[in-house]
């Protein structure tokens, strides 16, 4: 049966550690992720998991913590945001090549500078090449959600990489809002206990992990971690497909929102999704064909899935919470632009970069978006297709 | 997949080779001749040399092999030639040459 609660984003992850009982936390704080560590701290002191919990001088040590216990043998979590993400970035890829499955909580917070502590993508875009998978959630239930889904896919013996389960700082980690929590014992039992082939403290196999990967070999083993990731979207599939069996919560690689008919369409992560239902619900009762695409995995990129939701819809916006300074738009909308590339009839689209630093994006907002949207559609006319969204401005801006 | 350190070479495809590189037993810097670095070599002078094993355990590549409390020949598949073992050495038995390339 399962508990209504209500919980903080923040909260509800931290519940899920305890009740997941990992071998080693290592903490290191940082807003808006600093909760986790704390609430987990007194798990500790309260003696309800068994964890060994690291209190580290660095994000850099806490991900190598991470790597040292899990290739030990056993689960290894940690949890930040922003600058602290930023710190990981060398030991983010040793921890991916390596095929460590470690779990990080990331709680989404800007990347300095200026100097900010709110929500965008910045940080964990910034790591989005670095091999991690990367789900990401609209509320409190699916950060909760995913961290419970997040072990298996990544310890799938065919993935072994490691995952960052992404929540929207202060928006939803420290929004309380209901939730549903699974018991104790149903999530040991669906979570399951972690059994690596191989780990350093396994006496009858010695082990070295990470060795020094010399021209002739390293390609091959960057080739091997490329695969790794094809095989994870399977992994996601199957894993959200038992956790519905389990639990009765739908997840996929998106959530299609009012999208069957849709002839305009907004592509989007995480809490914006909200919003942006709120908004298409108003704009459907006008009569206006709105849909809503939110983006859960980013990392694999679900191109083909995305490419095929996307075919029948004749304008979408692809929004970015973080700007990618390529001077032509944000990650999202690169990656959502080649996705489609290879369809035989394409929708036009444009690129919406809003809600940076913590920018409030609301439903007025979104409705302009679509408004935008309907115009192109009536005109054919793209016009510019990199644009930003709830800036002060001295002239008047498209958005 | 190939498990064997001495069994993968520059030949193996990626899908034999061991998940990121991981090296599932010991003792395998023993297969890689890392000599082949070496541009000063060490060269022994046995007439000088009274056996004091002070070079042995000085030598950074355990390259100076100790058997039943007398040095041996260098082990050149995995000497450096960083001439450690001649500046420790208190009798000059140890003398420092140009390798030699093939």
């Amino acid at each position: 049966m399962s508990i209504s609660e209500r919980l903080s984003g923040n909260e509800a992850i931290a519940h899920a550690m305890r009740q997941i009982n990992p071998g080693v936390f290592a903490a290191f704080p940082i807003t808006p992720s600093t909760e986790i560590p704390q609430y987990f701290a007194q798990y500790v002191a309260d003696g309800v998991v068994d964890t060994e919990y690291v209190p580290v001088e660095s994000e850099h040590s806490s991900m190598s913590t991470c790597m040292g216990a899990q290739a030990a043998g056993v689960r290894a979590i940690t949890a930040t945001s922003s600058a602290g993400l930023a710190f990981m970035y060398e030991v983010l890829y040793v921890a991916a090549s390596a095929r460590l499955p470690i779990t990080l909580a990331c709680v989404n917070r800007t990347l300095t500078g200026p100097i900010n502590i709110n929500n965008d993508h910045s940080d964990s875009m910034g790591a989005r090449d670095s091999g991690w998978i990367q789900i990401y959630a609209e509320n409190n239930q699916e950060a909760y959600d995913n961290y419970l889904q997040a072990m298996r896919i990544a310890e799938t013996p065919n993935v072994r990489l490691p995952i960052m389960i992404c929540q929207d700082g202060f928006i939803t980690s420290h929004a309380v809002e209901n939730i549903l929590l699974e018991e104790d014992a149903a999530v040991k039992a669906f979570v399951g206990e972690y059994h690596p082939e191989n780990y350093l403290l396994k006496q009858e196999n010695p082990l070295a992990v990470g060795p020094y990967d010399t021209c002739p070999y390293c390609m091959e083993h960057k080739v091997q971690q490329a695969e790794a990731m094809k095989h994870a979207r399977q992994a996601v599939l199957d894993v959200a497909a038992d956790f519905e069996k389990t639990f009765g919560r739908k997840y996929g690689f998106f959530e299609e929102y009012r999208m069957e008919d849709a002839e305009v369409a907004l592509l989007l992560i995480g809490s914006t999704a909200g919003t942006a239902k709120a908004c298409v619900e108003t704009l459907r009762a006008q009569g206006v064909k709105a849909g809503l695409i939110k983006l859960r995995v980013f990392r694999p990129f679900p191109a083909q899935e995305l490419a095929a939701a996307l075919a029948h819809v004749k304008v979408v916006a692809v929004m970015d919470k973080s700007e990618g300074n390529s001077a032509c738009g944000g990650p999202l909308y690169a990656e959502t632009l080649s996705a489609c590339y290879d369809l035989p009839t394409r929708p036009l689209m444009i690129n919406v970069v809003y809600g940076l630093a913590g920018r409030d994006c609301a439903v007025e907002d979104i409705e302009r978006v679509y408004r935008h949207l309907l115009r192109i559609e009536q005109t054919g006319v793209t016009g510019e297709k990199y644009l930003h969204m709830g800036q002060r401005s001295n002239v008047q801006e498209v958005l | 997949m190939i498990r064997k350190a001495k069994d993968i070479n520059e030949q193996t495809p990626w899908q034999e080779m061991t998940v990121g590189g991981e090296i599932c037993e010991g003792g395998t810097a023993r297969l890689t001749i890392t000599g082949e670095w070496r541009s000063d070599v060490p060269v022994w002078e046995q007439d000088k040399c009274k056996q004091c094993l002070l070079c042995a355990p000085f030598c950074p590549d355990s390259s100076i092999p100790v058997t039943a409390g007398k040095r041996e020949e260098f082990d050149f598949d995995h000497c450096k030639g960083c001439g450690i073992c001649w500046k420790v050495c208190p009798f000059q038995a140890i003398r420092m040459e140009k390798e030699e390339k093939a």
